[in-house]
């Protein structure tokens, strides 16, 4: 048997090497996040918010129409892909005990880790080649595209936690099961179901990609679906990538901009997956 | 008298087992017929083989027939969940739908069909709380979430629900055995009375209830059904050594 001191010596020896660990994985973290907030306060100005970019050379100006961009592309996704999403899993969980099922379930997991460029491929094939230009669905249908599989899959878990003597009280009432999953099933799992969904939309906030030939940016307000679209992560990138030390300083604001939403949303789904769910 | 359900050479199994093997039984009208036997012969199965829950079961093949006022339940072109409405169920553990309140579980059956009318909700409240003896124990806080009541109260909620929606038949599995022995009396008082209005089968393990509230039993032993008749004829003077064997706990 070793020694009492050097189990101590071991143990302290492992706890310190697991605080480096965790220190060399939060030190980047907090130094990306401790710069973007320096460089974005300092930058940013009520004008962010409801200017629209100034044309080259030209200083101030804002992203505004990148935000509401942003905002419409995310609606539309959530539009397209959440339903999908939902019924796909109560489909998956309630219905689906066959092949068709478990194919669907291995095409969301390969659709999960297609890379988003790809995603975005999809989606101008799809959609801006038959229709001839750049558009806003373009973009849409990409983000719900990568919104779908995350939602289908968290969903389809939550589904399965729903105690299966909840599903039997309510077809033994004489409820369709049809019903049963969509009236009991589905609202016992919301809080769970809801966390996904708000997960997904983080993930899909910050992508830019997909976005690059098909929602395709646009230095105006639009606020057609069939034309190209402004979206705040295309307006960072371009502008982060431009010469002009003002359209950096935009860049900056529209980043800490960007990283405080996707703050706001993973912080909305961890306060929902918090909350008691049902035992 | 009258038969209102009828087992006729009933098979039931899951893939290879056999659970349920060539049972025929009658369950007369109004009256409570208990079925008996060691966990695992098979008592479950054969009950949810009536209301049709093993529908859900991929692996479950029901074969034989099984009569609801001499219509076979499992007919071609006959609705499960309109069997399901005149054969209600009661679970071993109760299960009020938690996120719904005392109130409207009771309505359950109708909320989730869309089909309460207006008006009629405070009236099918009260007469089935009142009718499971609910009603003064809970009238002040309908309101109140289902989950606050005591494991016995939710038993009879849950009974409360199954009656709601006026079926002619209630199937309850084992529905004391996970309450104590005060909130089991209850339930077994409100069995003796529902059956004025009800055909009542309960499933149990517990062979003072099946003597206690049952007019006619049932043993099962290893997915057959070994003997039947009158509950008082079976717990004296049994026709079979294995129910005999059983009734005195001389079991293996
Ligand atoms: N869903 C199922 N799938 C496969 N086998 C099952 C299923 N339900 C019950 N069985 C089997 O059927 C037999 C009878 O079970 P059950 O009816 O639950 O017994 P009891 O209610 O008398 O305790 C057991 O051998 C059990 O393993
Ligand atoms: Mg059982």
């Amino acid at each position: 048997m070793k020694s009492l001191t050097f189990r101590h010596l071991t143990n302290s020896a492992v706890t310190l090497l697991m605080v480096l660990a965790t220190l060399t994985v939060l030190t980047p973290l907090a130094l990306i996040f401790i710069h973007i907030i320096k460089m974005g306060l300092s930058s940013l100005s009520l004008d962010f918010f409801t200017q629209i970019p100034k044309p080259t050379g030209e200083s101030g100006g804002g992203m505004a129409n990148g935000l509401f961009g942003s905002g419409l592309l995310i609606l539309m996704a959530s539009v397209i892909g959440l339903p999908m999403g939902v019924l796909g899993a109560v489909y998956l969980t309630e219905f689906g005990g066959g092949k068709l099922a478990s194919a669907i379930r291995f095409s969301a997991d390969v659709l999960a880790g297609v890379p988003s460029i790809i995603t975005g491929m999809v989606a101008y094939a799809l959609i801006v080649v038959p229709m001839k230009g750049f558009s806003a669905l373009a973009g849409s249908v990409a983000l719900a595209l990568i919104m779908i599989p995350i939602i289908l899959r968290t969903t389809e878990e939550q589904l399965k936690m729903v105690p299966g003597t909840l599903r039997e009280a309510s077809l033994a009432l004489g409820v369709p099961l049809w019903r049963t999953s969509l009236k009991v099933m589905l609202p016992s799992a919301a809080k769970g179901v809801v966390t996904g969904i708000l997960l997904a939309i983080a993930r899909i906030a910050g992508e830019t990609a997909p976005l690059l030939f098909t929602a395709l940016g646009n230095q105006f307000w639009s606020r057609k679906l069939t034309e190209p679209i402004a979206a705040l992560p295309l307006q960072i990138f371009s502008f982060a990538i431009a010469p002009y030390e003002d359209w950096h300083k935009l860049a900056w604001a529209g980043a800490l901009v960007l990283v405080c939403i996707m703050f706001a949303l993973n912080l909305g789904a961890r306060v929902m997956g918090r909350q008691k769910r049902y035992s | 008298m009258n038969s209102k359900v009828h087992l006729d050479n009933m098979n039931v199994h899951f893939g290879s087992t056999h659970a349920v093997k060539s049972v025929s039984l009658d369950f007369p009208a109004n009256s409570v017929t208990a079925i008996i036997g060691p966990s695992g012969c098979g008592k479950s199965t054969l009950l949810r083989s009536i209301n049709r829950m093993h529908d859900l079961v991929p692996t479950a093949r029901v074969s034989g027939r099984i009569l609801l006022d001499g219509t076979d339940v499992y007919a071609r072109g006959v609705d499960p969940v309109a069997i399901r409405r005149k054969i209600g169920m009661v679970f071993q553990k109760p299960n009020p739908f938690p996120a719904m309140s005392i109130h409207d579980n009771v309505v359950a059956g109708y909320k989730l069909n869309n089909s309460l009318k207006r008006g009629e909700t405070e009236e099918i409240v009260e007469t089935s709380l009142r009718r499971v003896a609910l009603w003064d124990e809970v009238k002040d806080r309908l309101k109140s979430s289902a989950m606050d009541l005591s494991g016995g109260q939710q038993q009879r909620l849950c009974i409360a629900r199954t009656i709601a929606v006026q079926p002619e038949v209630i199937l309850m599995d084992e529905p004391c055995s996970a309450l104590d022995p005060i909130a089991t009396l209850k339930i077994e008082e409100l069995v003796e009375e529902l059956k004025e209005r009800y055909t009542i089968i309960i499933v149990t393990h517990n062979m003072q209830q099946a003597a206690r509230v049952s007019d006619a039993t049932a043993f099962m032993y290893m997915g057959e059904m070994v003997e039947s008749g009158p509950t008082k004829k079976i717990f004296t003077t049994p026709e079979m050594k294995q129910t005999e064997d059983y009734i005195t706990g001389r079991f293996g």
